[in-house]
Protein backbone atom coordinates (compact mmCIF):
# COMPACT_ATOMS: atom_id res chain seq x y z
CA UNK A 1 0.00 0.00 0.00
CA UNK A 2 2.83 2.34 0.85
CA UNK A 3 4.24 1.97 -2.66
CA UNK A 4 0.92 2.92 -4.19
CA UNK A 5 0.61 5.96 -1.96
CA UNK A 6 4.08 7.06 -3.01
CA UNK A 7 3.11 6.80 -6.65
CA UNK A 8 -0.05 8.82 -6.15
CA UNK A 9 1.75 11.98 -5.07
CA UNK A 10 4.91 11.24 -7.02
CA UNK A 11 5.74 13.50 -9.94
CA UNK A 12 7.80 12.68 -13.00
CA UNK A 13 10.10 15.27 -14.48
CA UNK A 14 9.66 14.80 -18.24
CA UNK A 15 12.33 17.35 -18.95
CA UNK A 16 14.88 15.34 -16.95
CA UNK A 17 13.80 12.15 -18.70
CA UNK A 18 14.18 13.90 -22.05
CA UNK A 19 17.64 15.17 -21.21
CA UNK A 20 18.71 11.78 -19.95
CA UNK A 21 17.72 10.00 -23.18
CA UNK A 22 19.51 11.05 -26.35
CA UNK A 23 16.23 11.79 -28.10
CA UNK A 24 16.91 15.50 -28.57
CA UNK A 25 20.25 14.80 -30.16
CA UNK A 26 18.73 12.22 -32.49
CA UNK A 27 15.99 14.61 -33.61
CA UNK A 28 18.47 17.43 -34.19
CA UNK A 29 20.63 15.18 -36.28
CA UNK A 30 17.59 14.23 -38.31
CA UNK A 31 16.83 17.92 -38.90
CA UNK A 32 20.39 18.56 -40.05
CA UNK A 33 20.74 15.61 -42.36
CA UNK A 34 17.32 15.46 -43.95
CA UNK A 35 16.15 18.48 -45.89
CA UNK A 36 12.41 19.27 -45.93
CA UNK A 37 10.15 16.26 -45.23
CA UNK A 38 8.12 18.18 -42.64
CA UNK A 39 5.30 15.60 -42.27
CA UNK A 40 7.87 12.86 -41.72
CA UNK A 41 9.77 14.79 -39.07
CA UNK A 42 6.55 15.79 -37.33
CA UNK A 43 5.49 12.16 -37.15
CA UNK A 44 8.87 11.09 -35.80
CA UNK A 45 8.63 13.81 -33.15
CA UNK A 46 5.18 12.57 -32.17
CA UNK A 47 6.44 9.01 -31.91
CA UNK A 48 9.37 10.20 -29.80
CA UNK A 49 7.02 12.05 -27.46
CA UNK A 50 4.79 9.01 -27.18
CA UNK A 51 7.71 6.74 -26.31
CA UNK A 52 8.99 9.22 -23.74
CA UNK A 53 5.61 9.53 -22.03
CA UNK A 54 5.30 5.76 -22.18
CA UNK A 55 8.60 5.51 -20.30
CA UNK A 56 7.39 8.01 -17.69
CA UNK A 57 4.15 6.08 -17.26
CA UNK A 58 6.02 2.82 -16.85
CA UNK A 59 8.19 4.30 -14.11
CA UNK A 60 4.99 5.03 -12.18
CA UNK A 61 3.73 1.52 -12.78
CA UNK A 62 1.17 2.44 -15.44
CA UNK A 63 1.88 -0.48 -17.72
CA UNK A 64 0.39 -0.63 -21.19
CA UNK A 65 1.09 -2.64 -24.30
CA UNK A 66 3.77 -0.96 -26.39
CA UNK A 67 2.09 0.88 -29.28
CA UNK A 68 2.51 -0.84 -32.65
CA UNK A 69 4.75 1.19 -34.93
CA UNK A 70 4.29 -0.46 -38.30
CA UNK A 71 4.53 2.22 -40.97
CA UNK A 72 3.86 2.81 -44.60
CA UNK A 73 5.84 5.35 -46.58
CA UNK A 74 4.29 6.61 -49.77
CA UNK A 75 5.52 9.23 -52.17
CA UNK A 76 6.93 9.97 -55.58
CA UNK A 77 10.30 8.62 -56.73
CA UNK A 78 13.31 10.17 -55.02
CA UNK A 79 11.48 11.70 -52.05
CA UNK A 80 13.63 9.88 -49.49
CA UNK A 81 11.45 6.91 -48.49
CA UNK A 82 14.29 4.42 -48.48
CA UNK A 83 16.70 6.83 -46.78
CA UNK A 84 14.26 7.56 -43.96
CA UNK A 85 13.41 3.87 -43.53
CA UNK A 86 17.06 3.06 -43.08
CA UNK A 87 17.38 5.84 -40.51
CA UNK A 88 14.19 4.77 -38.77
CA UNK A 89 15.80 1.64 -37.30
CA UNK A 90 18.48 3.76 -35.70
CA UNK A 91 15.96 6.30 -34.44
CA UNK A 92 13.62 3.71 -32.94
CA UNK A 93 16.55 1.98 -31.32
CA UNK A 94 17.79 5.20 -29.74
CA UNK A 95 14.30 5.97 -28.53
CA UNK A 96 14.36 2.58 -26.85
CA UNK A 97 11.54 1.06 -28.90
CA UNK A 98 13.45 -1.66 -30.77
CA UNK A 99 16.05 -3.84 -29.13
CA UNK A 100 18.51 -3.62 -32.01
CA UNK A 101 19.30 -1.11 -34.72
CA UNK A 102 19.46 -3.36 -37.76
CA UNK A 103 17.33 -3.05 -40.89
CA UNK A 104 16.54 -5.99 -43.12
CA UNK A 105 15.67 -4.54 -46.48
CA UNK A 106 13.75 -6.81 -48.85
CA UNK A 107 11.65 -6.76 -52.00
CA UNK A 108 9.12 -9.20 -53.40
CA UNK A 109 11.80 -11.63 -54.57
CA UNK A 110 13.04 -12.21 -51.03
CA UNK A 111 9.60 -13.00 -49.65
CA UNK A 112 7.72 -14.86 -52.36
CA UNK A 113 8.73 -18.33 -53.49
CA UNK A 114 8.61 -19.87 -56.92
CA UNK A 115 6.58 -22.98 -56.26
CA UNK A 116 4.00 -24.34 -53.81
CA UNK A 117 5.36 -24.58 -50.28
CA UNK A 118 8.33 -22.34 -50.98
CA UNK A 119 6.81 -19.04 -49.88
CA UNK A 120 6.04 -19.67 -46.21
CA UNK A 121 9.57 -20.74 -45.17
CA UNK A 122 11.07 -17.95 -47.24
CA UNK A 123 8.91 -15.24 -45.69
CA UNK A 124 9.40 -16.67 -42.20
CA UNK A 125 13.14 -16.76 -42.70
CA UNK A 126 13.18 -13.06 -43.57
CA UNK A 127 10.91 -12.22 -40.62
CA UNK A 128 13.16 -14.12 -38.20
CA UNK A 129 16.20 -12.29 -39.50
CA UNK A 130 14.48 -8.94 -39.03
CA UNK A 131 13.25 -9.58 -35.50
CA UNK A 132 14.45 -7.14 -32.90
CA UNK A 133 14.83 -4.48 -35.58
CA UNK A 134 13.09 -3.14 -38.66
CA UNK A 135 11.84 -5.01 -41.71
CA UNK A 136 11.75 -2.70 -44.71
CA UNK A 137 9.74 -3.89 -47.70
CA UNK A 138 10.49 -1.73 -50.70
CA UNK A 139 7.93 -1.54 -53.52
CA UNK A 140 5.53 -3.49 -51.31
CA UNK A 141 2.68 -3.30 -53.85
CA UNK A 142 4.42 -5.97 -55.94
CA UNK A 143 3.50 -8.47 -53.22
CA UNK A 144 -0.06 -8.44 -54.45
CA UNK A 145 -0.70 -9.34 -58.07
CA UNK A 146 -4.44 -9.20 -58.70
CA UNK A 147 -4.07 -10.30 -62.33
CA UNK A 148 -2.85 -13.74 -61.21
CA UNK A 149 -5.07 -15.35 -58.60
CA UNK A 150 -2.62 -18.18 -58.01
CA UNK A 151 0.20 -15.81 -57.22
CA UNK A 152 2.04 -16.73 -54.01
CA UNK A 153 2.25 -13.09 -52.90
CA UNK A 154 -1.03 -13.42 -51.05
CA UNK A 155 0.41 -16.23 -48.92
CA UNK A 156 3.35 -14.04 -48.03
CA UNK A 157 1.03 -11.18 -47.05
CA UNK A 158 -0.94 -13.47 -44.74
CA UNK A 159 2.20 -14.61 -42.91
CA UNK A 160 3.37 -11.02 -42.63
CA UNK A 161 0.03 -9.98 -41.14
CA UNK A 162 0.11 -12.78 -38.61
CA UNK A 163 3.62 -11.97 -37.41
CA UNK A 164 2.90 -8.23 -37.38
CA UNK A 165 0.04 -9.00 -35.02
CA UNK A 166 1.63 -11.70 -32.81
CA UNK A 167 5.14 -10.28 -32.52
CA UNK A 168 4.39 -6.59 -32.43
CA UNK A 169 7.02 -5.89 -29.78
CA UNK A 170 9.69 -7.84 -31.67
CA UNK A 171 9.44 -6.25 -35.07
CA UNK A 172 8.62 -3.02 -36.88
CA UNK A 173 7.49 -3.43 -40.48
CA UNK A 174 7.85 -0.52 -42.90
CA UNK A 175 6.23 -0.73 -46.32
CA UNK A 176 7.27 1.70 -48.99
CA UNK A 177 6.09 2.45 -52.49
CA UNK A 178 4.65 4.95 -54.90
CA UNK A 179 1.48 6.58 -53.67
CA UNK A 180 -1.07 5.47 -56.24
CA UNK A 181 0.09 1.87 -56.34
CA UNK A 182 0.23 1.59 -52.56
CA UNK A 183 -3.33 2.91 -52.40
CA UNK A 184 -4.51 0.07 -54.65
CA UNK A 185 -2.46 -2.35 -52.58
CA UNK A 186 -4.11 -1.26 -49.33
CA UNK A 187 -7.54 -1.20 -50.93
CA UNK A 188 -7.22 -4.86 -51.88
CA UNK A 189 -5.60 -5.78 -48.52
CA UNK A 190 -7.67 -3.99 -45.89
CA UNK A 191 -6.14 -6.18 -43.18
CA UNK A 192 -2.73 -4.76 -43.99
CA UNK A 193 -3.99 -1.17 -44.04
CA UNK A 194 -5.63 -1.46 -40.63
CA UNK A 195 -2.58 -3.02 -38.99
CA UNK A 196 -0.38 -0.14 -40.02
CA UNK A 197 -0.68 2.68 -37.53
CA UNK A 198 1.34 5.28 -39.38
CA UNK A 199 0.69 6.15 -42.98
CA UNK A 200 3.24 8.79 -43.87
CA UNK A 201 3.14 10.61 -47.19
CA UNK A 202 6.42 12.01 -48.50
CA UNK A 203 5.82 15.32 -50.29
CA UNK A 204 7.74 16.45 -53.37
CA UNK A 205 10.65 18.78 -52.72
CA UNK A 206 10.57 22.47 -53.54
CA UNK A 207 13.33 23.97 -55.69
CA UNK A 208 15.29 25.47 -52.80
CA UNK A 209 15.05 22.23 -50.82
CA UNK A 210 16.51 20.41 -53.78
CA UNK A 211 19.30 22.95 -53.87
CA UNK A 212 20.08 22.34 -50.17
CA UNK A 213 20.08 18.59 -50.87
CA UNK A 214 22.54 19.17 -53.71
CA UNK A 215 24.78 21.13 -51.36
CA UNK A 216 24.69 18.32 -48.79
CA UNK A 217 25.47 15.72 -51.43
CA UNK A 218 28.34 17.71 -52.84
CA UNK A 219 29.73 18.23 -49.34
CA UNK A 220 29.76 14.51 -48.57
CA UNK A 221 31.49 13.81 -51.89
CA UNK A 222 34.20 16.41 -51.11
CA UNK A 223 33.37 18.67 -53.99
CA UNK A 224 32.30 22.30 -53.97
CA UNK A 225 30.61 24.72 -56.34
CA UNK A 226 32.16 28.01 -57.38
CA UNK A 227 29.86 31.04 -57.23
CA UNK A 228 28.73 30.82 -60.85
CA UNK A 229 28.08 27.14 -60.53
CA UNK A 230 25.69 27.89 -57.67
CA UNK A 231 23.45 30.02 -59.86
CA UNK A 232 23.81 27.55 -62.73
CA UNK A 233 22.64 24.78 -60.44
CA UNK A 234 19.63 26.81 -59.25
CA UNK A 235 18.78 27.38 -62.90
CA UNK A 236 19.24 23.72 -63.64
CA UNK A 237 16.93 22.60 -60.84
CA UNK A 238 14.09 24.87 -61.95
CA UNK A 239 14.38 23.66 -65.52
CA UNK A 240 14.76 20.00 -64.61
CA UNK A 241 11.63 20.08 -62.45
CA UNK A 242 9.55 20.95 -65.47
CA UNK A 243 10.86 18.08 -67.53
CA UNK A 244 9.35 14.60 -67.71
CA UNK A 245 10.59 11.77 -65.49
CA UNK A 246 11.71 14.12 -62.76
CA UNK A 247 12.60 12.03 -59.69
CA UNK A 248 13.27 14.63 -57.00
CA UNK A 249 16.51 14.04 -55.10
CA UNK A 250 17.46 11.13 -57.33
CA UNK A 251 17.49 13.41 -60.39
CA UNK A 252 19.71 15.82 -58.49
CA UNK A 253 22.10 13.03 -57.57
CA UNK A 254 22.28 11.93 -61.20
CA UNK A 255 22.87 15.51 -62.33
CA UNK A 256 25.74 15.85 -59.86
CA UNK A 257 27.23 12.56 -61.01
CA UNK A 258 27.18 13.80 -64.60
CA UNK A 259 28.70 17.12 -63.52
CA UNK A 260 31.53 15.17 -61.89
CA UNK A 261 32.02 13.31 -65.14
CA UNK A 262 32.27 16.57 -67.08
CA UNK A 263 34.61 18.06 -64.51
CA UNK A 264 36.92 15.04 -64.82
CA UNK A 265 36.79 15.30 -68.58
CA UNK A 266 37.59 19.01 -68.49
CA UNK A 267 40.58 18.45 -66.20
CA UNK A 268 41.79 15.57 -68.32
CA UNK A 269 41.57 17.53 -71.57
CA UNK A 270 43.82 20.15 -70.03
CA UNK A 271 46.24 17.67 -68.51
CA UNK A 272 49.57 19.39 -69.17
CA UNK A 273 48.66 21.83 -66.37
CA UNK A 274 49.50 21.03 -62.74
CA UNK A 275 46.38 20.68 -60.60
CA UNK A 276 45.94 21.83 -57.02
CA UNK A 277 43.46 20.73 -54.41
CA UNK A 278 40.90 23.42 -55.29
CA UNK A 279 40.92 22.53 -58.98
CA UNK A 280 40.19 18.90 -58.17
CA UNK A 281 37.36 19.92 -55.87
CA UNK A 282 35.62 22.62 -57.84
CA UNK A 283 32.66 22.10 -60.09
CA UNK A 284 32.27 25.13 -62.36
CA UNK A 285 29.24 26.61 -64.09
CA UNK A 286 30.41 25.12 -67.39
CA UNK A 287 30.19 21.60 -65.94
CA UNK A 288 26.55 22.16 -65.14
CA UNK A 289 25.49 24.26 -68.11
CA UNK A 290 26.66 21.54 -70.52
CA UNK A 291 23.63 19.49 -69.46
CA UNK A 292 20.98 18.64 -72.03
CA UNK A 293 18.47 20.42 -69.78
CA UNK A 294 19.92 23.71 -71.04
CA UNK A 295 19.70 22.65 -74.68
CA UNK A 296 17.48 25.07 -76.59
CA UNK B 1 12.36 -40.51 -14.54
CA UNK B 2 13.63 -37.02 -15.23
CA UNK B 3 15.86 -37.28 -18.29
CA UNK B 4 18.89 -35.01 -18.37
CA UNK B 5 21.41 -34.43 -21.11
CA UNK B 6 23.57 -31.73 -22.67
CA UNK B 7 24.28 -28.38 -21.03
CA UNK B 8 22.62 -27.34 -17.77
CA UNK B 9 21.67 -30.96 -17.06
CA UNK B 10 22.32 -30.45 -13.34
CA UNK B 11 19.97 -27.46 -13.21
CA UNK B 12 16.19 -27.46 -13.09
CA UNK B 13 14.52 -27.01 -16.49
CA UNK B 14 15.20 -23.59 -17.98
CA UNK B 15 12.37 -21.08 -18.13
CA UNK B 16 11.61 -19.33 -21.43
CA UNK B 17 13.40 -16.19 -20.24
CA UNK B 18 16.48 -18.25 -19.45
CA UNK B 19 16.31 -20.04 -22.80
CA UNK B 20 16.12 -16.65 -24.49
CA UNK B 21 19.27 -15.50 -22.72
CA UNK B 22 21.16 -18.63 -23.75
CA UNK B 23 20.10 -18.11 -27.37
CA UNK B 24 21.20 -14.51 -27.13
CA UNK B 25 24.63 -15.72 -26.05
CA UNK B 26 24.80 -18.06 -29.05
CA UNK B 27 23.77 -15.32 -31.48
CA UNK B 28 26.28 -12.93 -29.96
CA UNK B 29 28.98 -15.46 -30.82
CA UNK B 30 27.71 -15.77 -34.37
CA UNK B 31 26.53 -19.36 -34.03
CA UNK B 32 23.63 -20.78 -36.03
CA UNK B 33 20.83 -21.99 -33.79
CA UNK B 34 18.63 -24.96 -34.66
CA UNK B 35 15.74 -26.77 -33.01
CA UNK B 36 15.58 -30.59 -32.92
CA UNK B 37 13.08 -33.05 -31.45
CA UNK B 38 12.80 -36.77 -30.82
CA UNK B 39 10.68 -39.35 -29.01
CA UNK B 40 13.55 -41.78 -28.43
CA UNK B 41 15.24 -40.77 -25.20
CA UNK B 42 18.16 -43.22 -25.40
CA UNK B 43 21.44 -41.38 -24.67
CA UNK B 44 23.06 -42.90 -27.75
CA UNK B 45 20.31 -41.55 -30.01
CA UNK B 46 22.28 -38.75 -31.66
CA UNK B 47 20.12 -38.31 -34.75
CA UNK B 48 17.16 -36.18 -33.72
CA UNK B 49 14.65 -34.80 -36.23
CA UNK B 50 15.17 -31.21 -37.25
CA UNK B 51 12.44 -28.64 -36.77
CA UNK B 52 12.98 -26.61 -39.92
CA UNK B 53 16.44 -25.69 -41.07
CA UNK B 54 19.16 -24.17 -38.86
CA UNK B 55 18.67 -20.43 -38.56
CA UNK B 56 21.54 -18.37 -39.90
CA UNK B 57 22.09 -14.60 -39.77
CA UNK B 58 19.64 -13.93 -36.96
CA UNK B 59 20.20 -10.92 -34.71
CA UNK B 60 17.57 -11.46 -32.06
CA UNK B 61 16.29 -14.53 -30.17
CA UNK B 62 12.65 -13.58 -30.84
CA UNK B 63 12.66 -15.45 -34.17
CA UNK B 64 13.95 -18.65 -32.56
CA UNK B 65 11.49 -18.37 -29.68
CA UNK B 66 8.73 -18.11 -32.29
CA UNK B 67 9.93 -21.35 -33.92
CA UNK B 68 10.24 -23.02 -30.52
CA UNK B 69 6.65 -22.08 -29.76
CA UNK B 70 5.55 -23.61 -33.07
CA UNK B 71 7.60 -26.73 -32.38
CA UNK B 72 6.11 -27.12 -28.89
CA UNK B 73 2.61 -26.72 -30.33
CA UNK B 74 3.26 -29.50 -32.85
CA UNK B 75 5.65 -31.80 -30.97
CA UNK B 76 4.83 -30.86 -27.41
CA UNK B 77 4.91 -34.44 -26.06
CA UNK B 78 8.45 -35.10 -27.26
CA UNK B 79 11.93 -34.06 -26.21
CA UNK B 80 13.01 -30.80 -27.85
CA UNK B 81 16.53 -29.41 -27.71
CA UNK B 82 18.19 -26.26 -28.92
CA UNK B 83 21.61 -26.59 -30.50
CA UNK B 84 24.06 -23.91 -31.63
CA UNK B 85 26.52 -24.62 -34.41
CA UNK B 86 29.81 -22.77 -34.67
CA UNK B 87 30.97 -22.56 -38.29
CA UNK B 88 34.28 -20.87 -37.52
CA UNK B 89 37.39 -22.61 -38.70
CA UNK B 90 38.78 -24.92 -36.05
CA UNK B 91 35.42 -25.56 -34.42
CA UNK B 92 32.94 -26.43 -37.17
CA UNK B 93 30.82 -28.29 -34.66
CA UNK B 94 28.09 -27.86 -32.08
CA UNK B 95 28.99 -25.53 -29.24
CA UNK B 96 25.72 -25.66 -27.33
CA UNK B 97 22.98 -28.22 -26.85
CA UNK B 98 20.31 -28.20 -24.17
CA UNK B 99 16.82 -29.59 -23.56
CA UNK B 100 13.93 -27.14 -23.71
CA UNK B 101 10.94 -29.47 -23.63
CA UNK B 102 10.12 -32.93 -22.30
CA UNK B 103 7.05 -35.22 -22.36
CA UNK B 104 4.72 -35.18 -19.38
CA UNK B 105 5.37 -38.81 -18.48
CA UNK B 106 8.88 -40.10 -18.74
CA UNK B 107 8.77 -43.84 -18.05
CA UNK B 108 12.54 -44.25 -17.76
CA UNK B 109 14.84 -47.11 -18.67
CA UNK B 110 15.04 -50.80 -18.15
CA UNK B 111 18.33 -52.61 -17.62
CA UNK B 112 18.19 -55.69 -19.84
CA UNK B 113 20.49 -58.58 -18.94
CA UNK B 114 21.11 -61.33 -21.41
CA UNK B 115 23.12 -64.40 -20.58
CA UNK B 116 25.83 -65.33 -23.06
CA UNK B 117 28.19 -68.27 -23.31
CA UNK B 118 30.17 -69.22 -20.20
CA UNK B 119 28.12 -67.40 -17.55
CA UNK B 120 28.88 -64.09 -19.28
CA UNK B 121 26.18 -61.41 -18.89
CA UNK B 122 25.56 -58.67 -21.48
CA UNK B 123 23.85 -55.53 -20.31
CA UNK B 124 21.65 -53.24 -22.39
CA UNK B 125 19.73 -50.08 -21.60
CA UNK B 126 16.24 -49.92 -23.09
CA UNK B 127 13.76 -47.11 -22.79
CA UNK B 128 10.26 -48.18 -21.78
CA UNK B 129 8.93 -45.53 -24.12
CA UNK B 130 10.44 -47.11 -27.23
CA UNK B 131 8.53 -50.33 -26.64
CA UNK B 132 5.56 -48.62 -28.26
CA UNK B 133 5.43 -47.57 -31.93
CA UNK B 134 6.92 -44.16 -32.78
CA UNK B 135 3.74 -42.10 -32.84
CA UNK B 136 2.21 -43.26 -29.54
CA UNK B 137 5.15 -43.40 -27.14
CA UNK B 138 4.04 -40.67 -24.77
CA UNK B 139 0.78 -39.38 -23.41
Amino acid sequence: MTALAAVADDRIDLEALYAESSIGETLDQLDRELVGLVPVKTRIREIAALLLVERARRSLGLEAEPPPLHMSFTGNPGTGKTTVARRMAEILHRLGYTRRDHVVSVTRDDLVGQYIGHTAPKTKDVLKKAMGGVLFIDEAYYLYRPENERDYGQESIEILLQVMEDNRDDLVVILAGYKDRMDTFFKSNPGMASRIAHHIDFPDYAADELFRIAELMVGTMNYRFDSEAVSALRDYIVRRMEQPRFANARSIRNALDRARLRQANRLFADRCRLLDRTALQTITAADIRASRVFAP
Amino acid sequence: MHLTQGQFSFLPDLTDAEIKKQIEYALKNDWAVAIEFTDDPHPRNTYWSMWGTPMFDLKDPAGIMMELKDCRANQGDKYIKIVAFDSHKGFESLRMSFLVNRPKNEPGFELVRSEAAGRKVNYALRSYATAKPAAVRYG
